[in-house]
């Protein structure tokens, strides 16, 4: 086993693509940076979309329910008022029917460029994260950049982790689908 | 242990540490701009993370790097980067059908 460069094993971007090398084929589409000591956590994808189709996905509750929540989740929009100020309320149902909620307001919003606004996971009252999505057009393409900036390196290293739960936990919804169809 | 990666000279006692393994104090401290004393103490807080063992040799204490909690951290990172993954793939497949749709709208079929 060869020893990993610390500096670099933390970023997770190492094995990720360059978002203007897409097309190969396997290779991670979405790239994040999470540099130890900073509070904030970068994603970046392009996609194969005009910029103004983005943030209509971004920004109509329809068309948002499918894709934000994870698979095992429903996603139901129970507030969503797209301007500055405006609040802003998702929740998601499993199968039992829990429910999580997450919401937050609208700082900016830029057609078809920039949303900035916050995000709070209601389980964890408190823990506010302020989100700016930007849209920048690249040939025809589209450079999705979302930069989340926590309150304090520990809110950042517990979303990462949290990454780990739910990652497992979707892991587990597989397994018991695979048990059930054996 | 994010807390023990945060500081840049001890992110460089572990890129040091594994260019070469087991080194001794005074090794370590020589690389850092700074008093004996302050290496020391960067030292202790990587070893108090899990990151550094030490292991006597005579009258050396040589030091190594353990790899196995920053490779936990890569694998919440790589967890956390496969959700959005996943989203921004299901949020690909919303594009594609906004743009099929948008151009069957510019083609209407008789």
């Amino acid at each position: 086993m060869t020893t990993p460069d610390p500096s670099t094993t933390i970023t997770g971007s190492q094995a990720a693509s360059n978002p203007s090398d897409k097309g190969d084929i396997g290779m991670n589409k979405t790239n994040l940076i999470a540099e130890p000591g900073k509070q904030d956590i970068i994603l970046t994808r392009l996609f194969d979309a005009p910029r103004e189709l983005l943030f209509r996905a971004f920004t109509d509750p329809e068309l948002r329910t499918r894709w934000w929540g994870p698979r095992r989740y429903s996603t139901i929009v129970d507030k969503m008022d797209v301007r500055p100020g405006g609040v802003w309320r998702f929740i998601n149902r499993d199968k039992e029917g829990n429910e999580s909620g997450f919401h937050g307001v609208y700082h900016d919003v830029v057609s078809p460029e920039r949303l900035v606004f916050t995000f709070e996971y209601e389980g964890m009252p408190g823990h506010v994260l302020l989100e700016t999505v930007t849209l920048e057009s690249q040939n025809g393409k589209t450079l999705l950049t979302d930069q989340s900036v926590f309150q304090s390196l520990a809110d950042r290293d517990g979303m990462l982790q949290s990454g780990m739960e739910s990652g497992a936990n979707e892991s587990m919804d597989r397994l018991d689908e695979l048990v059930a169809s054996l | 242990m994010f807390k023990a990666l945060a500081d840049h000279h001890r992110r460089h006692l572990l890129d040091s540490l594994s260019q070469t393994d087991g080194q001794t104090l005074t090794e370590l401290c020589a690389q850092l701009p700074m008093s004996r004393f302050g290496a020391m103490k960067h030292l202790r807080i990587l070893e108090e993370a899990g990151l550094v063992t030490t292991r006597k040799v005579g009258r050396e204490k040589l030091h190594y790097l353990n790899p196995a909690p920053i490779q936990d951290i890569a694998a919440w990172v790589e967890h956390y980067r496969r959700l959005w993954e996943e989203r921004f793939d299901r949020l690909e497949v919303v594009l594609q059908e906004l743009q099929q749709k948008e151009q069957s709208n510019d083609h209407p079929r008789p």
